[in-house]
């Protein structure tokens, strides 16, 4: 498995709270990996490393072979891009404007703004469906809108891997699906190789070509999600009993939660009295 | 936006609203400037002032321009520039309008630093440089204060408010122990004032807006609007934030403590030039250039203000600056607090 993009032996900690120990991951060469495990696994902290946010205090994130912080920010930053939880946008910023910041690790002192960032831009904002909104002001947009905005950002980056940390939260479940189906087609169109952490296992079962599942800062299962998803990985993982079933648009793993009253068939008039 | 290119690969890209702005204001100011000069006990037309700066007046004139009332009207240039500057560059780096170094306690490090002087006895270089090192040594602290795995706005804003109130009770009990006359003289440095600024107030300003500035924007310029979408989306994008937020707090900072050993701690320009700016330039980002301008424009006129306001009755500049900056700040507190931003 080719790999620009990996960790080796990482200590993720924050102050003198460690999160992972001796973590190890590898992200495959144009996969569309997908970390998932419950609250508090560690798995966001795993993409802070690998996108150079957090320095592991032992170990190493290593992107083309090299330590990620020995490299010059501006060039990472043209080979590797992110979407972080949380971005402000500038009071009163167009969204041409903000996509056009993606542009920065490209530019220079006197090359502030070449017909290349000019292009790009306008590709950046046509893949994301934001072409329309070009002159609207960001704090005018929904949240869909504006995290298609924000995408666009990081993708005027031009970087080959863009990592994503989880782009779907806050959003309602019309624009979730909007998202992952943006990040696939840049996936498959466009030969990135994506990383994201998601909370929805369905949606990790059904996008990802790649599944990271983290349990307490250790990877559990990595692999494609026909192996990763089974029924006794979801419970051991995630502590959740379930069934595993073929999403019938798709054909993944779909994941389906044991009920309640199944679970506690031994004893039927009890659970329904129970509610 | 409009952009210049060149056919060998270089390109600009300006903003004229934004030059616009700043052109607008640094003309404005420097108009101001030939009329303060020109007012006084010895009344000068702009014609005359103008002959006087450029050697082809009366020796009389150029003497009553070049060394009486020019170094006032330059250090009030550079005083408001400098704080217009620090301002714009805190206000950005915290992300909040009202993360100016006034009310982050640095002027009132510079203020300690000179007060100290004040009451051991001491030249007025010595003053000046005490008020620089308290500035510096303020900003160190704060800095130090706020520090845990990088620095952030909100941290940075209640440690410097705490330390503002520790450094207020310092000084008013320096300003206790300090014998009546100098006591007297340090309220009125307090307050903020030109009277009687000469070449030696004025050049150390001049000289650090000289090489700060263009290093501040050569360097970081287009690094700083993006910190303001946050640390994790500016790190992304190949910004060494907490380099950058070392380097250009120390030289707002600089510009602060220099700024007030001239003029001593004038109030509200650091706060109020910054947002003007931005309203007028409707542009987002630090906006220093016109900061800076709209800050060099706002101190000449209100030391206009301040000398002409009551004939017969010269306030201090910090006075006239604290009362409209004052006024404004409590306008700024509904308006964004309706809008939400607060």
């Amino acid at each position: 498995m080719q790999s620009r993009l990996s960790g080796t032996a990482m200590t993720l900690a924050y102050e003198r709270r460690t999160i992972a120990e001796d973590l190890s991951v590898a992200v495959p060469d144009r996969s569309f990996t997908v970390i998932i495990g419950p609250n508090a696994c560690g798995k966001s902290t795993l993409l802070r490393a690998l996108s150079r946010l957090l320095k592991p205090a032992a170990g190493a994130v290593l992107l083309d072979g090299e330590d990620i912080h020995r490299l010059p920010a501006r060039g990472v930053a043209r080979t590797l891009g992110l979407l972080p939880q949380s971005s402000v946008a500038p009071d009163g910023i167009g969204v041409a404007e903000l996509v056009a910041r993606g542009r920065y690790p490209h530019q220079g002192l006197l090359r502030q703004w070449s017909r290349e960032d000019e292009r790009v831009v306008t590709e950046s904002m046509a893949a994301t469906g934001v072409a329309d909104l070009a002159d609207r002001p960001v704090d005018e947009l929904s949240g869909g809108q504006r995290q298609r905005v924000w995408i666009a950002m990081a993708l005027a980056q031009q970087t080959p891997l863009l990592l994503l940390d989880e782009p779907t939260t806050y959003l309602d479940i019309a624009h979730q699906i909007e998202i992952l189906d943006l990040c696939a087609r840049l996936h498959e169109e466009q030969g990135r190789t994506l990383v994201a952490v998601l909370h929805d296992l369905n949606h990790a079962a059904r996008y990802a070509s790649h599944l990271i599942a983290m349990r307490e800062g250790r990877v559990v299962a990595a692999g494609p999600p026909r192996e990763v998803v089974t029924a006794e990985l979801v419970e051991k993982v995630f502590g959740l009993p379930c069934r595993v079933i073929d999403d019938p648009e798709t054909g993944t793993p779909l994941v389906v939660p044991a009920a309640r009253r199944r679970a506690t068939a031994s004893a039927p008039t009890v659970a329904v009295a129970g509610g | 936006m409009i952009t210049l290119r060149t056919p060998g690969g270089l390109s600009l890209r300006l903003r004229p609203r934004a030059i616009a702005v700043g052109v607008t204001c640094a003309l404005l100011a420097l108009a101001l400037s030939v009329l303060a000069i020109g007012s006084g006990d010895y009344p000068m037309s702009p014609a005359d002032v103008l002959r006087a700066l450029t050697g082809r007046g009366t020796p009389a004139e150029e003497f009553i321009v070049t060394e009486l009332r020019l170094p006032r009207v330059v250090t009030a240039l550079c005083v408001g520039a400098a704080l217009a500057l620090a301002g714009a560059v805190f206000q950005s780096l915290v992300r909040n309008p009202l993360g100016s170094p006034d009310m982050l306690g640095f002027t009132q490090g510079a203020a300690t630093g000179a007060l100290v002087v004040v009451v051991v006895g001491g030249s007025s270089l010595a003053l000046a440089s005490s008020a620089v090192l308290g500035g510096l040594v303020t900003g160190a602290l704060v800095y130090a204060l706020s520090w845990r795995r990088g620095v952030h706005g909100y941290r940075l804003i209640l440690v410097g408010i705490g330390t503002m109130a520790i450094l207020t009770g310092v000084n008013g009990w320096l300003l206790t122990r300090a014998p009546l006359m100098d006591a007297a003289r340090a309220v009125l440095w307090l307050t903020g004032s030109l009277d009687g600024r000469g070449w030696s107030n004025a050049l150390p300003v001049l000289l650090a807006l000289a090489v700060l500035v263009p290093l501040m924007l050569a360097g970081y310029g287009p690094a700083m609007r993006l910190v303001e979408m946050g640390d994790d989306t500016a790190a992304a994008l190949g910004v060494r934030v907490e380099r950058l937020r070392l380097v250009v707090l120390a030289a707002a900072v600089l510009l602060v403590s220099l700024a007030a050993a001239a003029a001593g701690p004038v109030n509200f320009v650091a706060l109020t030039a910054p947002h003007l700016a931005r309203r007028l330039t409707r542009a987002p980002g630090p906006n220093l250039l016109p900061s800076a301008a709209v800050g060099a424009l706002l101190l000449v006129a209100a030391d206009q203000l301040a000398l002409r306001a009551f004939p017969g009755h010269q306030l201090p500049v910090g006075v006239v600056t604290g009362v409209l900056g004052g006024a404004y700040l409590v306008w700024l507190l509904a308006t964004e607090r309706r809008a939400g931003r607060l």
